[in-house]
């Protein structure tokens, strides 16, 4: 029952093919299976899963259930979630335990689905291979050797290894597409505003945004209806109806048009990425679409622009984990400034000081104007880019990454290089505009994935457009052999 | 102007900061009562716990909005919060959430009135938004201190003046109507001793004509009338010791020490003014319409000048009791009452005007004070004051009597007609009754008598007494000083 | 642009992050490595553009009605706490 994918899962259900607790059974094993290969949970909720999993079967034999319930997911540790440990891959989270619960977590609870556990993830969400994250880097399971991309590694190898069928995650520059691409499974940021950020422990507020990493587009779709709107919690939380994302999901594409970003080909792009990419389009030409290239010249500053902005937010951000009201305390602290200093010091790891210490020097006296307000004036005409090309298409298409999954340790001593690897997906969370990564293919037996790029809350556009390509094709449909077995050795 | 310090002038401005008066946090929906058991009024949003946002208090907005067009500023259609960033044990989430480049009020104004009675506007550069710290708390604690978050989070509105005050009186001027203005408006309680009205002064010194100000020291932590003058003027005069002794005046922040009355260096607060200011990226810009304001407007009381001008204008009072009486809201309101109670319909007239304000400002006050009471706790209410007011107007009683009538009224709740009947205290007004006071007095004082008539005039008061006194003080004065004069003439 | 020594370790402070003596020039290395990512934009026109603080433009704050909505929770909030006495959170000695 691992293979389903989540709308496949609600029907068998229903069917009583199988209970939602020996569904969920069956997925906590895996889980636990999968642990010494993928690490891709922090925690496992076993307990409450099973608690969740008979109350929903309950609600099925009353005929009380809504449309996600027994469903199961997990959820990226950064989410909190009361009672459980909640530590946002960090050290200095690691004896923290969430009295409450995100927005996120209340209302896919209240929908009646079955938490398996917390995903990991790279340390805050800061980087883009899982390796940053306190509990160890995740592996790709389609290469246990290689990276499953970041920062929600552990979200994306836990649906690509169909250990959870679908799991929440975040995106501040990358970090639910990239993993998606590197591990063959589709994810979807949605609108910045979209999806409450009350609970999501924040990296950069102005650029997080919650979404998901799931098999199909039509799962993200079930589940993205539930978990966004308007939360009185959040300021920044938009207040606009969520429209039913499933009910649009087959309409035909016919007159769709698709602008082919220009900056993402010219640079950077590997080869056989490329190819795969344009093979990819010639499916949807034949769905109908017309493909133009559009130019977006302000997008190749995406990356440095990002790295004054989502550093300097996070340097705020994360000066409240100071070792007093929670989380780690260093030893014996002499003083107050010890106190700091070493909690600060000890609880967080080196990519998150480096970025805090980044954020610290673009905001610090005299460095102010040339540095953030620069990145701030940018960031309008990334936005404006974004503005213009929707003027004249439906959707932006591209790939998500530069390459296919590179190995462990292979970029983890040149940040900039690991920087690069969200060249492409950068842009969407500056403009705040929805992007989705779908799987397209394989290069060199590992996942590629498209990206597609939508208007602000063009959420239904993106998985109509993306559930069109996933009817005509199965690459979504791939599993790594090591994991193609229902109960893993 | 201050001209006392051999040729040096001072120049002051202040910050004030004023807790807003909301039931609820200005970011999160935490009671704000003081004096709360530790930490029992924080929540996640005040404790800065993992992945929580802030909202803002429209009532906060509101009362922002209020001050802006009570001191004539501009208010900013559109204002943004930032952050102000720095580690400190009160302030969990690492930075303020404050508002630095665009405030919600700037340019306004507020007028003192100098020792001469001449006036002074005072320029207001600024008024914003911003959350309080909580307090570190140092008793009882060896080697540590113990941090209460209850005050995380409470609205404040900060007030920056000008450097526009040049002696530490027009400062404490400045400061009082500011303070007077809060509380007439509503949206601060005004307590100083429980931190709700708290002041930093921002002193330096120059020669004048000089066009330069001096360096600057801002002095923290002046939580009374009293201690602003005082640690203005010690830190006016360390300036000068320092300047004239050879040195340099430094600019940090100083800490007044009410216990020494001295002003030291903060050196805790002094490394690394870097605070890294931003817009905080969890909240939108404040934006304010026309008609929100137009709404505000509408709202807003008498304020104490215009309250002032109108004792003035339609009481005939002086300035000065104008002022005085228009200190508070609560105490305006009382005397308007028993102005109103005394004269009915009709305008008062200047006499009686002048005699409420004089017992208002006077007995009463006292009686206030001595039993430790607001007007609003007073046992005497407007209606009460003004009949006893009426019976020294209509002659039925003197001024003199009225003291002790209003002395029985305080203590026990009877109208002043109730004692002054029970008593025997209706004064006399019979100029036979007068005349054969007068007459036993002088029978019974022939010496007296004689050295008054040959010329010893200062004796006229000696027979005032002695008839006041034959009468049980009830004589009408004026009738008294009128037939006594007569008949000493013989 | 290289950061020196001295620049590191007045950000570590100003960020109250401490650093070992091995780690300074790693940051050293890797920061000024960003400085000159992060230099690319100078080269951007961006003269008369509004700086773009939120990626929903248009959108104001919205304001919450002023009630009270919470309670005394701080037993349950205080059990992440690393010390606690008498309900307050403890840290060493605040000199002011």
């Amino acid at each position: 029952m691992h293979t389903f994918t989540l709308a496949e899962l609600a029907k068998k259900l229903r069917a009583k093919e199988f209970s939602v607790t020996e569904l969920t059974r069956a997925l906590l094993a895996r889980v636990e299976a999968s642990q010494p290969r993928l690490n891709a949970f922090i925690t496992v909720t076993a307990e409450s899963a099973l608690a969740q999993a008979k109350a929903a079967d309950r609600a099925l034999a009353d005929g009380k259930a809504g449309p996600l319930t027994g469903l199961p997911l997990a959820h990226k540790d950064i989410f909190c979630t009361s009672g459980v440990k909640t530590s946002c891959g960090s050290k200095m989270l690691d004896n923290f335990v969430s009295p409450y619960d995100a927005t996120v977590v209340e209302k896919l609870n209240a929908a009646g689905m079955v938490t398996l556990g917390k995903t990991n993830m790279d340390e805050f969400a800061m980087g883009s291979s899982n390796e940053t994250s306190w509990y160890g880097p995740v592996k790709n399971p389609w290469n246990p050797k290689l990276v499953p991309g970041g920062s929600s590694g552990g979200s994306a190898a836990a649906v690509a290894a169909r250990v959870a069928p679908i799991a929440t995650a975040t995106d501040t520059g990358g970090s639910i597409r990239q993993p998606a691409s590197l591990c063959g499974v589709t994810g979807i940021k949605p609108t910045y505003g979209r999806v409450s950020r009350f609970g999501m422990i924040a990296f950069a507020s102005s650029l997080d945004q919650g979404g998901l990493i799931s098999i199909t587009a039509e799962d993200a779709a079930m589940v993205l209806g539930a978990m966004a709107g308007f939360d009185t919690r959040d300021s920044t939380s938009v207040d606009t109806p969520v429209p039913n994302y499933v009910a649009e999901l087959d309409k035909p594409l016919t007159g769709l048009k698709i602008g082919l970003i220009k900056e993402f080909f010219d640079t950077g792009l590997d080869a056989d990425v490329e190819k795969c990419i344009r093979e990819a389009l010639g499916v949807y030409e034949k769905l109908g679409a017309t493909l133009v290239e559009v130019k977006l010249p302000a997008l190749p500053l995406s990356v440095p622009t990002y790295y004054v902005v989502a550093p300097a937010e996070c340097s705020s951000n994360l000066a409240r984990f100071d070792g007093v009201r929670y989380g780690y305390r260093c030893q014996d602290p002499k003083d107050l400034m010890d106190l700091y200093k070493r909690s600060r010091g000890e609880g967080f790891g080196a990519e998150v000081k480096r970025r805090i210490m980044t954020g610290t020097y673009v905001l610090s006296a005299g460095y102010y104007d040339a540095y953030y307000l620069k990145a701030q004036r940018v960031r309008q005409l990334i936005n404006q880019d974004f503005k213009r090309a929707f003027g004249e298409v439906d959707v932006l298409m591209g790939p998500t990454a530069p390459d296919v999954a590179f190995e462990i340790g292979a970029k983890s001593s040149d940040p900039i290089q690991m920087y690069l690897n969200d060249i492409y997906t950068i842009g969407a969370n500056l403009a705040g505009v929805p992007a989705m990564s779908i799987p397209c293919g394989f290069v060199r037996d590992l996942p590629v994935g498209l990206q597609i790029c939508g208007p602000h809350f063009a959420e239904a556009k993106l998985f109509n457009v993306a559930h069109a390509f996933q009817k005509e094709t199965d690459w979504h449909r791939r599993l790594p052999a090591d994991f193609a077995k229902e109960v893993l050795s | 102007m201050s001209t006392s310090n051999n040729g040096w002038e001072t120049v002051i401005g202040l910050e004030i900061h004023a807790q807003l008066s909301t039931n609820s946090k200005i970011f999160s929906g935490s009671a704000t009562a003081y004096g709360a058991a530790p930490n029992s009024q924080a929540n996640l949003v005040d404790l800065a716990y993992p992945g929580v946002l802030p909202v803002l208090n429209g009532e906060a907005v509101r009362m922002a909005v209020k001050f802006g067009l009570a001191i004539g500023a501009e208010i900013a259609p559109r204002s943004v919060f930032a952050r102000k960033n720095y580690f400190y044990p009160d302030l969990p989430k690492g930075y303020q959430i404050s508002q630095y480049e665009l405030p919600i009020v700037a340019k306004g104004r507020m007028e003192i009135v100098l020792d001469d009675g001449s006036r002074k506007t005072i320029g207001i550069t600024r008024a914003h938004l911003e959350e309080d710290a909580g307090k570190s708390l140092h008793e009882g604690l060896p080697r540590q201190s113990g941090i209460d978050l209850n005050r995380a989070g409470t609205p404040l509105i900060e007030i920056v003046s000008e450097p526009d005050m040049r002696s530490a009186k027009e400062a404490v001027a400045y400061l009082k109507k500011i303070h007077t203005l809060v509380r007439y408006l509503e949206i601060c309680d005004g307590n100083m001793q429980e931190g709700s009205f708290r002041c930093d002064a921002n002193v330096s010194v120059r020669k004048f004509g000089a066009e330069k100000f001096g360096t600057r020291a801002e002095i923290k932590n002046i939580n009374s009338f009293r201690f602003v003058e005082k640690a203005i003027n010690y830190e006016v005069e360390r300036q000068i010791d320092v300047i004239e002794g050879g040195g340099k005046v430094v600019q940090e922040t100083r800490l007044y020490d009410p216990d020494k009355g001295e002003t030291r260096s903060m050196r805790s607060k002094e490394e690394a003014n870097d605070y890294r200011y931003f817009p905080d990226p969890d909240l939108l810009p404040v934006e304010i319409d026309p008609a929100y304001i137009g709404e505000i407007k509408a709202t807003l009381p008498e304020l104490p000048d215009e309250k002032a001008a109108r004792f003035v204008l339609a009481y005939d009072l002086s300035q000065y009791d104008a002022t005085v009486l228009t200190s508070s809201k609560e105490l305006g309101a009382y005397y308007d009452d028993v102005v109103k109670a005394l004269a009915g319909e009709k305008l008062p007239s200047k006499e009686q005007a002048k005699l409420a304000a004089n017992w208002v400002a006077g007995s009463l006050a006292a009686a206030l004070n001595e039993h430790n009471l607001e007007i609003t706790g007073s046992r005497i209410d407007a209606k009460r004051l003004a009949g006893l007011l009426g019976r020294i107007v209509d002659n039925t009683i003197s001024g003199k009597i009225a003291k002790d009538v209003f002395e029985a009224m305080w203590a026990e709740d009877k109208s002043c007609d109730e004692i002054i009947e029970a008593r025997g205290l209706r004064q006399i007004t019979d100029t036979g009754a007068i005349e054969k006071a007068i007459d036993e007095v002088m029978a019974k004082n022939p010496g007296q008598l004689a050295d008054y008539r040959s010329g010893k005039d200062k004796l006229f008061g000696f027979f005032v007494g002695q008839v006041m006194k034959a009468t049980g003080g009830k004589a009408n004065p004026a009738q008294l000083n009128e037939l006594l004069k007569k008949k000493l003439a013989g | 642009m290289s950061l020196n020594r001295d620049q590191i370790n007045s950000i570590a402070h100003l960020a109250r992050l401490s650093l070992t003596d091995a780690e300074v020039p790693v940051y050293q290395d890797s920061l000024s490595k960003i400085v000159d990512l992060v230099g690319q934009l100078d080269a951007a026109q961006t003269a008369g553009i509004e700086p773009m603080a939120h990626p929903l433009p248009g959108l104001a704050q919205r304001l919450r009605p002023d009630t009270v909505t919470e309670k005394d929770q701080h037993e349950l909030f205080q059990r992440n706490a690393p010390q606690v006495e008498a309900a307050l959170y403890l840290v060493p000695k605040v000199i002011e």
